[in-house]
C-alpha cells in the first residue's frame, strides 16, 4: 500500500466532486444507457456482461484495424509497376512488414515511425503531409503498393517526375496550385523538425521570410500562387535544385 | 533511432524530396556506399544450434560483439560460419534484440547466467525492455542480497584479529552463539525475565486468608519473599543494562534504541519505589508505576526472533494500521451519533450521550456484542444491524495487508536463516573442491618426484605411479611447480600447516617475522588461534628457500633428519603412508617444506612420517641455521 500512483489518485478528489470518474477516466455524464447499466450492476443476476465498454469508438477502431491484414500484390506485378528490382522490393517489403505487421500504415503509425528519425524536433506535421502525399487514393492508410509507388517515383523517376511529386506534396488541397498559406504550413512543418536547439536560434519570422523568397523565385507572373508549370520551370532553371535532385539516385 | 526502423531509412531519405525545392543553399554530398554488396545471410552457430540472420540486422548495433568486427574472431573458416561456444537459449534473446530492438529477460533463466551472457555479447542490461525490466531488477536485487549476506558473514569472520574486550563483549551480547559465556548469560537473563513476569502475576493471586482479616493477595502475604525476588531480578537487569551500556559501540545510539528504553522502563519502577515508599500522597502513583513492570516481558524480544518480526511488521505496516484506525474512528462516530438520536426517544435508554454510544458502537463493530447496551427502538435496531455488518467489512479490509506484510518479512527471515544454515555446507563444499585440486597437485608432485627419484636411483621396474592426469592438469601442476621453484618454497596442505603451528607453539621458540613475508598481517600473530577457524583465506607466503638436492628428493616423502649442521627436515605433503619400498638411505635433504622455520636443535629427529617436527631454519645453505624466520604458508 505504498505506491505513489495510488497516492495521486487518493489526492485527486475530482471523483468526489463529480467531474471525473476514476475507473473509466471519463466525465460521468449520466446518459440513459449508463444509468441503466449502473442499476443493473447492483442486481445480483446481471454479471459483468452488463458493463459498458469504456469508449466504444476507439475500441472498435482498433479492433477493425487489427483484424485487417493487407497483403500486397505479387512481386511480379510490383516489379512491373515500379522501377525497383526484385531484390530491392524484397528488402523494402521486409522493412515495411517489420514495422507494420498488419500490412498497412495508418497516419499515427506513420508519424511515429517518421519521428524516430528526428528526435530533436517535432516531425508530426511534415509526416502528415507526407502521408497525404503517399496515400494516393485518400483512404486513410498507406499500403505497401502505395509506399513502393511513391518511393519508385522519388528514387527511380526522372527529374520531372520528382518535381511533380514534390509539387504534389506541397499542394495540400490538391487544387493544382500552391498558395502562400499552403507553403507557409509546409515551411513551418519543416522548421518544426529542427526543434528548439539550433544555431542560430530560430526566429518566429524565419518560415515566413523563407516563403517570401520561395515565391519570389517561383512565382513568375506574381499572381500569388505557384502553378505546376511555374514550379517546374523555375526549378529547372535553378542549378542547386537540379543537383540536389540527383541525390536520390543512390538511396537504395 | 531504434534499430527496428533502420529499414525505413531509405524512405526517410526519399521523403527529403520535400525540402529540396525550398532550399536556398546546395545540399551536402551523400555518403557513398563503398561496399555496396547485397545483403547477405550469415550463419551463427551457437553450441550446435544454427541461427541465421542478415548481416545488416547485426550491424544495427555496432558497439556490440555481433555488430562489430569482434565477431571475426569467432569465424570458422572451414564451415564458413561464426561459432560461439555459449548458451543457445540466451542467444535467442540476444538475437531477438537485434531483430526487434527490444531485449527481453526470460523468467526461467538464472540471473547471473543471463548477466554473463549479456556481458559476453557486449550488451548493457539497462536496455531491457519495460515488459521484462521489473522482473530483471527483482531477481538482480535478490541476488545482490545473497551476495551481500555472504560478504557480511565473511567479513564478520575475518574481522577476528584484534577485538578489544569491549567489542568482544558487545558481540557476545548481540550474538549469543559466539561463546559459551554469552550463551550462559543469554539463558540466565531469559530465566530471570520469566521469573520476574511470573512473580508479577502471582503477586496478585489471592492466597488464602490469614485468620482475622480478609483475603489477601499473595503479594501482601509473603511480601518479603516477593520483595527479595523482585530485588534479585532488578539487580540482574541493572547489571545487564550497565554491561550493555559499557559495551555498546555508540552509547548515544544505544540509549536511544528501543530495547534500552524497555530495559530502563522495566527497572525504573523499582528504584522509584525504593525512593518514595513512605510518602502517602504519591503511593497511588507508585502503585500505578508498578504496572510498568509488565514491560519486562518485552525484554523477551531479544530472545525470540518471532517477536522481533512481529514488531518489525507492525512498524512497517504503520500506514495500514493508521488507515484502519482512522476508518474505524470515522465509522464509530457516525454510528454512535445515529444510534444516539435513534434511541433518544426510548425511555430508560442507556444511550445517554454520543460518547456513551461509542462503547456500543465499538462493541458491535468488532462483533463482540457484550449486550450491556442494546437498542430498544426499531430504528435503533435497524441501524444497529447495519453497524455490525459494516464493522466486519471495515476491519476485514486492512488486516490481510498486515498479514501479507508479516508473511513476507517472515519468509525473508526464513530465507536468511536457511542461507546461514546452508552456508557451512556450502563453504565446506567449496573447500573440498579447493583442497581437491591442491591435493591433486601435491599428490602428483609426490608422484612426480618419486618418479624422478626412481629414475635417478635406477629402479626401472617401478611403474609410474599415480593416475594418468589430463594435459590440462599436468600443465597446471607444472605451473605450480614453477612457482615453487621461483619462491623456493613449497605447497603443503592445511592439516600439515596446523600441525606445524601447534608444534611450533609447543616448542615455544621465539620467532621473528621474516621481512620477505607477504602474508596477511593478521595471520602471523594468530596462526594458532585460528586453528578452530577453518577459513579458506590463507594467503600465499614466501617460504624459506627450498633446495632440492639431487637424488635425495625422496625426503619429500620421508622425514629425514640429518647429522649435518644444516639440518633440514622436510615433510611430505599428503598421504603419509609409508612407502616402504622407498627407503633408501637418505642423506641430507634440504627440502624445507614449510611452515615455520624455527631453529631446531640438531638433536631433533622426526618421529616418523606422521608427525613432522617444525621445519628447518634458514633460507639457504650459506646462511647459518640460526637465523630463524617465521613463515606462514598457505594451503591452497
Amino acid at each position: 500500500m505504498r505506491g505513489q500512483g495510488r497516492k495521486e489518485s487518493l489526492s485527486d478528489s475530482r471523483d468526489l466532486d463529480g467531474s471525473y470518474d476514476q475507473l473509466t477516466g471519463h466525465p460521468p455524464g449520466p446518459t440513459k444507457k449508463a444509468l441503466k447499466q449502473r442499476f443493473l450492476k447492483l442486481l445480483p443476476c446481471c454479471g459483468p456482461q452488463a458493463l459498458p465498454s469504456v469508449s466504444e469508438n476507439s475500441v472498435e477502431d482498433e479492433f477493425e484495424l487489427s483484424t485487417v491484414c493487407h497483403r500486397p500484390e505479387g512481386l511480379e506485378q510490383l516489379q512491373e509497376q515500379t522501377k525497383f528490382t526484385r531484390k530491392e522490393l524484397q528488402v523494402l517489403y521486409r522493412g515495411f512488414k517489420n514495422e507494420c505487421p498488419s500490412g498497412i500504415v495508418n497516419e499515427e503509425n506513420f508519424k511515429q515511425i517518421y519521428s524516430q528519425f528526428f528526435p530533436q524536433g517535432d516531425s508530426s506535421t511534415y509526416a502528415t503531409f507526407l502521408f497525404n502525399a503517399f496515400d494516393t487514393n485518400h483512404d486513410g492508410s498507406v499500403s505497401f503498393e502505395d509506399f513502393v509507388a511513391g518511393l519508385s517515383v522519388i528514387l527511380r523517376g526522372t527529374t520531372d517526375d520528382r518535381l511533380n511529386w514534390a509539387f504534389n506534396l506541397y499542394d495540400l488541397n490538391k487544387d493544382g496550385c500552391i498558395t502562400k498559406e499552403e507553403m507557409l504550413d509546409i515551411m513551418k512543418s519543416i522548421y518544426d523538425m529542427m526543434g528548439k536547439y539550433t544555431y542560430p536560434a530560430l526566429r518566429e519570422e524565419a518560415p515566413r521570410e523563407h516563403v517570401e523568397s520561395f515565391f519570389q523565385k517561383m512565382d513568375r507572373n506574381k499572381d500569388g500562387v505557384v502553378t505546376i508549370e511555374e514550379f517546374i520551370e523555375s526549378c529547372q532553371k535553378d542549378e542547386n535544385i537540379m543537383r540536389s535532385m540527383q541525390l536520390f539516385d543512390n538511396v537504395i | 533511432m531504434a534499430a527496428g526502423v533502420a529499414a525505413w531509412l531509405p524512405f526517410a531519405r526519399a521523403a527529403a524530396i520535400g525540402w529540396m525545392p525550398v532550399a536556398n543553399c546546395p545540399m551536402p554530398l551523400a555518403p557513398a556506399d563503398k561496399n555496396k554488396r547485397q545483403d547477405e545471410l550469415i550463419v551463427l552457430n551457437v553450441s550446435g544450434r544454427r541461427f541465421q540472420t542478415w548481416r545488416t540486422t547485426l550491424e544495427r548495433y555496432p558497439d556490440t560483439l555481433l555488430g562489430s568486427t569482434e565477431k571475426e574472431f569467432f569465424f570458422n573458416e572451414d564451415t564458413k560460419e561464426y561459432f560461439f561456444d555459449r548458451d543457445p537459449e540466451v542467444f535467442r534473446c540476444v538475437l531477438n534484440f537485434y531483430r526487434t530492438g527490444k531485449l527481453h529477460y526470460p523468467r526461467y533463466e538464472c540471473i547471473s547466467a543471463y548477466d554473463d551472457e549479456l556481458a559476453f555479447y557486449g550488451i548493457l542490461p539497462e536496455i531491457i525492455g519495460d515488459c521484462c525490466y521489473e522482473e530483471y531488477k527483482d531477481r538482480k536485487r535478490e541476488n545482490a542480497e545473497r551476495l551481500m549476506d555472504d560478504n557480511d558473514s565473511e567479513n564478520n569472520q575475518e574481522s577476528m584479529p584484534s577485538l578489544s574486550f569491549r567489542q568482544t563483549m558487545w558481540r557476545a551480547f548481540e550474538n549469543p552463539h559466539t561463546s559459551t559465556l554469552a550463551l550462559v548469560f543469554y539463558y540466565v537473563t531469559g530465566f530471570f525475565i520469566a521469573v520476574s513476569v511470573i512473580t508479577n502475576v502471582v503477586e496478585t493471586v489471592p492466597c488464602g486468608t490469614v485468620p482475622g482479616s480478609k483475603e489477601l493477595p499473595c503479594g501482601e502475604r509473603y511480601s518479603v519473599a516477593f520483595f527479595c525476588l523482585d530485588t534479585a531480578c532488578v539487580m540482574i537487569f541493572t547489571v545487564e543494562y550497565l554491561l550493555r551500556l559499557f559495551a555498546a559501540p555508540s552509547r548515544y545510539r544505544f540509549i536511544r534504541s528501543v530495547m534500552s528504553i524497555i530495559d530502563v522502563v522495566a527497572i525504573m519502577p523499582y528504584y522509584i519505589g525504593l525512593v518514595m515508599t513512605n510518602n502517602e500522597d504519591v503511593s497511588g502513583a507508585f502503585v500505578t508505576l508498578r504496572v510498568f513492570r509488565v514491560f519486562r516481558i518485552f525484554k523477551f524480544s531479544r530472545h525470540s526472533q518471532g517477536l522481533r518480526i512481529l514488531g518489525y511488521t507492525l512498524k512497517s505496516c504503520a500506514s495500514e494500521l493508521g488507515f484502519l484506525l482512522f476508518s474505524l474512528t470515522m465509522a464509530i462516530i457516525i454510528f454512535a451519533t445515529v444510534m444516539f438520536y435513534a434511541e433518544k426517544g426510548s425511555s430508560a435508554s442507556k444511550f445517554t450521550s454520543i460518547p456513551a454510544s461509542f462503547w456500543y458502537t465499538i462493541v458491535t463493530m468488532t462483533t463482540l456484542g457484550y449486550g450491556d447496551m442494546v437498542p430498544k427502538t426499531i430504528a435503533g435496531k435497524i441501524f444497529g444491524s447495519i453497524c455490525s455488518l459494516s464493522g466486519v467489512l471495515v476491519i476485514a479490509l486492512p488486516v490481510p495487508v498486515i498479514v501479507s506484510n508479516f508473511s513476507r518479512i517472515y519468509h525473508q527471515n526464513q530465507r536468511a536463516d536457511k542461507r546461514r544454515a546452508q552456508k557451512k555446507a556450502r563453504l565446506a563444499r567449496i573447500r573440498v573442491a579447493k583442497t581437491g585440486s591442491s591435493n591433486a597437485y601435491l599428490h602428483s608432485k609426490r608422484n612426480g618426484l618419486l618418479n624422478e627419484a626412481l629414475e635417478l636411483m635406477g629402479t626401472p621396474e617401478e611403474e609410474h605411479m599415480g593416475k594418468t592426469t589430463s594435459l590440462i592438469e599436468s600443465q597446471h601442476h607444472h605451473l605450480l611447480h614453477c612457482l615453487e621453484k621461483t619462491t623456493n618454497h613449497e605447497f603443503i596442505d592445511e592439516q600439515m600447516f596446523e600441525q606445524n603451528c601447534m608444534e611450533s607453539s609447543m616448542q615455544n621458540y621465539p620467532s621473528t617475522r621474516s621481512p620477505s613475508l607477504s602474508s596477511h598481517p593478521g595471520l602471523t600473530t594468530t596462526c594458532c588461534s585460528r586453528r578452530s577457524k577453518k577459513t579458506t583465506h590463507l594467503p600465499n607466503s614466501n617460504l624459506p628457500a627450498t633446495r632440492l638436492r639431487s637424488m635425495q628428493e625422496l625426503s619429500t616423502i620421508h622425514i629425514q633428519g640429518s647429522e649435518q649442521p644444516s639440518l633440514t627436515t622436510s615433510r611430505s605433503s599428503l598421504n603419509l603412508k609409508a612407502d616402504d619400498g622407498l627407503r633408501p638411505n637418505c642423506k641430507t635433504s634440504q627440502i624445507t617444506t614449510a611452515i615455520i622455520s624455527i631453529p631446531t636443535p640438531p638433536a631433533l629427529t622426526p618421529e616418523g612420517e606422521g608427525r613432522p617436527p617444525p621445519a628447518s631454519p634458514g633460507s639457504n645453505t650459506n646462511v647459518p641455521a640460526v637465523a630463524s624466520n617465521v613463515v606462514k604458508v598457505s594451503a591452497l
